[in-house]
């Protein structure tokens, strides 16, 4: 528990001191905040070109699937802006510089996932945010009940923390692969792309790949089927929509096991 | 020219040398395609022919799309890196005493580095893609030669368009902001996300005459047999006209740019 105070202490004290170096150059700040809120919008405009095409896609509405994407982008984004930056760290293992945050008396995922902290990415949060709250007005039949209310939030909030776990993951996998941090973007991004629209559109061996082996359907496909009144994928019985908190405390229990054990591994470039 | 040459050539083993890095960029691509895949397979099982394609021609659109993303950089990570931090911390200078033209030296370097992508990156997706899906393929052998040169024209316009991003930093000091939109504006009218014939109305024809258009959509139409004989001429023509306004556009702005250089003795 100490250590977790200490490391979210640290955190906070790198996130800041980024903050305000960013704040150096604020034009270009204002810019990459417009254009994170930019991001999520454009491939929002996408689906919504789709939609303009058709009625339904895999037998979703539109309403349906823009809870899908507001979910996954909303849990994406915080994930991203909390841990995004640990994508870095092959460069640092590459270049020798890791071994200053490993001298420095605070813990090291701390120091990395604060690394050049980017404020700009709340741009993608505020834009999942948006498109979540525009979904709820568009939803129809709907059958809200306050279990129904409260799986909302929370499957924002697990669905960062699961997204998080892939990400840390991800940082301790470049320890031996110092240069693959594309693979982690493969389950992080993409993981995202696939969330955002129904499992009917995907193959059934992709779906239960990331029920059974990645489990990314709990992010927001699992408990969202669940709000949304639709039969659970890949054969998951119906009370499995609230297993999402259970299966985010394991993905990070995991990812940071993954973490101490490749940090242990870690040797400098002695060049 | 021979310079030139080396360049070219030095780059296409540099990054020949990013084994792994290769390795997990063609993994991504793979599964990026995968997921595009199936969402096109239910939107065209809703509306057949959308966009004037089929469907076998949507799932090599696709393919086509992972396969270009690194060769004309659309989400960035190009030689713009580079050449961004060099103007930060004024390596800049050095560059400019060296006796060759700063434009054409990025130019080669790019044109290396992409030529490595494509045989890279652009393979093994491709290659992937057409096992895993039923995607169309060129009926004529000379579709490829074709193909290739719109893909040598569309490198041509993303390195043009990634050169004047990269000056800009001259005035801006930092690089994030523009490069963001760049990639953003890359990805969304390039086509990578959606095929630019089936965006509506006036934003398709606004999209469709955007240089973006050169880097995905044309040379896939190339690829699909719709721009064959004199189409084809006026394919080209499009990205070459892009190609040359882009080049000349940034040899102007470097112009500008290189009388800010201040050098600071140490």
């Amino acid at each position: 528990m100490a250590l977790a105070a200490e490391g979210l202490r640290a955190y906070g004290l790198i996130a800041v001191m980024w903050i305000r170096s960013t704040m150096t150059y604020r034009f270009s700040f204002a810019m990459t905040l417009l254009s994170n809120l930019t991001v999520n919008f454009f491939d929002f405009v996408v689906i919504m070109i789709m939609f303009g095409h058709v009625r339904g896609l895999g037998g979703f509405a539109f309403g349906e699937v823009a809870f899908l994407y507001g979910t996954t982008s909303t849990a994406f984004g915080l994930a991203d802006l909390a841990m995004g930056q640990t994508a870095r760290v092959g460069r640092r293992v590459r270049d020798g510089t890791l071994d200053t945050f490993l001298v420095r008396p605070a813990p090291v995922l701390a120091q990395v996932a604060a690394d050049r902290f980017a404020l700009r990415r709340l741009g993608r949060v505020a834009q999942g945010l948006l498109v979540l709250v525009w979904s709820l007005v568009v939803l129809e039949g709907v059958d809200w009940t306050p279990v129904k209310v409260l799986l909302v939030p929370l499957m924002v909030v697990t669905g960062a923390l699961i997204f998080g776990s892939l990400m840390t993951f991800g940082a301790a996998f470049q320890f031996w692969a110092q240069d693959g941090a594309e693979v982690a973007n493969s389950f992080t991004y993409g993981g995202n792309t696939l969330l955002q629209y129904p499992p009917s559109v995907f193959g059934a061996e992709l779906v239960r790949g990331v029920v059974y082996v990645v489990p990314l359907a709990f992010v927001n496909w699992v408990p969202a089927l669940y709000v949304l009144g639709r039969e659970a994928p890949a054969g998951l019985p119906p009370w499995a929509a609230f297993a999402s908190p259970l299966v985010a405390a394991v993905c990070v229990a995991l990812a940071g096991l993954a973490w101490r054990v490749g940090i242990r591994s870690y040797r400098s470039t002695g060049s | 020219m021979r310079l030139y040459w080396a360049v070219l050539a030095g780059s296409f083993r540099r990054h020949a040398t990013y084994r792994v890095a290769t390795a997990a960029g063609v993994f991504t691509n793979t599964v990026f395609g995968f997921i595009l895949a199936f969402t096109y397979m239910a939107l065209w099982e809703e509306r057949p022919r959308l966009g004037g394609y089929d469907m076998a021609e949507a799932l090599a659109y696709v393919w086509l799309g992972q396969a270009l993303l690194a060769v004309t950089s659309l989400m960035g990570g190009g030689f713009e890196d580079e050449l961004i931090q060099r103007i930060k911390t004024g390596d800049i200078a050095v560059d400019l005493y060296r006796p060759a033209d700063l434009q054409l030296w990025w130019f080669s370097a790019n044109l290396g580095r992409a030529a490595f992508q494509l045989l890279g990156r652009g393979v093994v997706p491709m290659t992937a893609g057409a096992l895993a899906f039923d995607i169309a393929l060129p009926e004529h052998p000379a579709t490829w030669a074709a193909f290739l040169v719109s893909v040598l024209l569309a490198i041509a316009v993303s390195f043009a368009l990634w050169y004047l991003v990269a000056l800009s930093v001259f005035w801006l000091l930092d690089g994030a902001g523009v490069v963001q939109v760049a990639w953003l504006s890359g990805v969304f009218f390039s086509g990578m996300l959606l095929p630019l014939t089936v965006f509506p109305g006036a934003l398709g024809e606004v999209a469709r005459a955007l240089p973006w258009a050169s880097m995905l959509q044309v040379p896939a139409d190339v690829f699909l047999e719709r721009r064959t004989g004199r189409a084809l001429l006026g394919a080209y023509g499009f990205q070459a006209g892009w190609a040359v306004a882009l080049l000349a556009a940034g040899r102007a702005l470097q112009a500008v740019a290189t009388r800010r250089v201040v050098v600071q003795g140490g």
